[in-house]
């Protein structure tokens, strides 16, 4: 092809345009195909997170009363900043997406960076609700030793708290990864590489951080809020 | 993708965002966080057992928000909502089947339940003719 070529979105080969991949015909094809991956992958996150969901259903129906007591353990002034600091975080990442759509690098690269702040506070108040729980024995299985705990009880307060650190841990390591790719888009939006014709790296990983915070959103209630 | 009902939003991405997006993506936050007081608040009222009736309906509430206007699906192609609510449908398909085993199990294998040693009576299995057992831990059935 010539470089002269007029029509890119057709071209075969050698098109200019350095974010269309060549087995691609349109730069909205390459975009949606992209997304619907991106969605399947989601749904299967959401079958990870869904057994352990429907897993403590089960397990909160056969020891209620354990349960109810073992989650007055939780913090649930910490629980519910930490669900107000991951929905302002898909707020600027929404935000952020907006921006790239709009070709306003500054905002995209400021969003961007609130979001991952976002994410490390989430960590952080983590880091003390999981450093408040090990110092007062509140552990999964065999490693639970908190004191006042009724010895017929043990097993199921046990139990919740190794749904507990499983399920909240497995987000953590959720939030983790997120942090881990927002901040690879921060650079690349740094060095320029994102506006209205290709925000696609932006769009996918707002939509991993969405689940991210959609998981969060059911983890809170049944983890912190049963009754 | 032209062909479906939608092509006139579903290819919005291409034609840039709509003008409201960020009045709409502010509203949408002010929402979220005050269902966060509501289902906080909620938890501090015993409501029974409709307490997690009330916090899941909230919940889903958040969930739809985020997913229909931070995930975009509201104006996206229809496939891609449809992927998610068939990952949600497998989700309800597992839990209906292992509410069934539990709340079920216990009718089906009579023999899990451990009788008195005092009557010393077995209910008859079906097709089995009534048998009187003394042991009853019998443990052909664990």
């Amino acid at each position: 092809m010539s470089t002269t070529t007029v029509d890119l979105e057709h071209a075969d080969h050698g098109h200019h345009d350095p974010t269309l991949q060549h087995h691609f015909a349109t730069k909205d094809q390459q975009f949606d195909t992209s997304k619907l991956g991106m969605w399947l992958f989601l749904a299967t996150e959401i079958m990870l997170f869904g057994v352990l969901f429907v897993a403590f259903g089960l397990s909160q129906a056969k020891w209620p009363d354990e349960f109810k007591e073992a989650h007055h353990h939780l913090q649930r002034p910490l629980g519910a900043l930490n669900t107000i600091v991951l929905l302002i975080s898909s707020w600027t990442m929404v935000m952020g997406v907006l921006s790239a759509q709009r070709g306003d690098k500054k905002k995209l690269t400021m969003y961007l960076f609130f979001t991952i702040l976002c994410a490390c506070i989430f960590l952080g108040v983590k880091y003390f609700e999981y450093s408040h729980k090990i110092e007062e024995g509140l552990l999964p299985g065999k490693w639970y030793s908190y004191h006042a705990t009724a010895p017929e009880h043990v097993k199921g307060a046990s139990v919740f708290f190794s749904f507990y650190f499983m399920m909240t841990g497995l987000h953590g390591f959720h939030i983790l990864g997120g942090i881990v790719v927002l901040t690879w888009i921060l650079f690349r939006s740094m060095k320029g590489e994102f506006g209205p014709n290709y925000f696609t790296p932006v769009d996918l990983s707002g939509l991993y951080w969405h689940l991210v915070d959609l998981i969060w959103i059911y983890l809170f209630p049944l983890l912190y809020l049963i009754q | 993708m032209s062909t479906n009902a939608h092509s006139e939003t579903a290819s919005s991405h291409a034609h840039g965002p709509s003008p409201h997006a960020a009045k709409i993506y502010i509203a949408v936050l002010l929402a979220l966080l005050f269902l966060t007081l509501v289902t906080v608040g909620a938890s501090y009222v015993d409501l029974g057992p409709a307490n997690i009736v009330v916090a899941i309906l909230i919940a889903t509430v958040k969930a739809s928000l985020v997913g229909l206007f931070f995930m975009h699906l509201i104006h996206d192609r229809p496939i891609n909502g449809m992927i998610l609510i068939t990952g949600f449908m497998f989700l309800g398909l597992l839990l209906s089947f292992c509410l069934l085993d539990i709340d079920y199990r216990p009718h089906l294998a009579p023999t899990n339940k451990v009788y008195p040693k005092a009557s010393g009576v077995m209910p008859p299995e079906p097709g089995k003719a009534p048998a009187v057992k003394t042991d009853n831990t019998a443990p052909e059935h664990h």
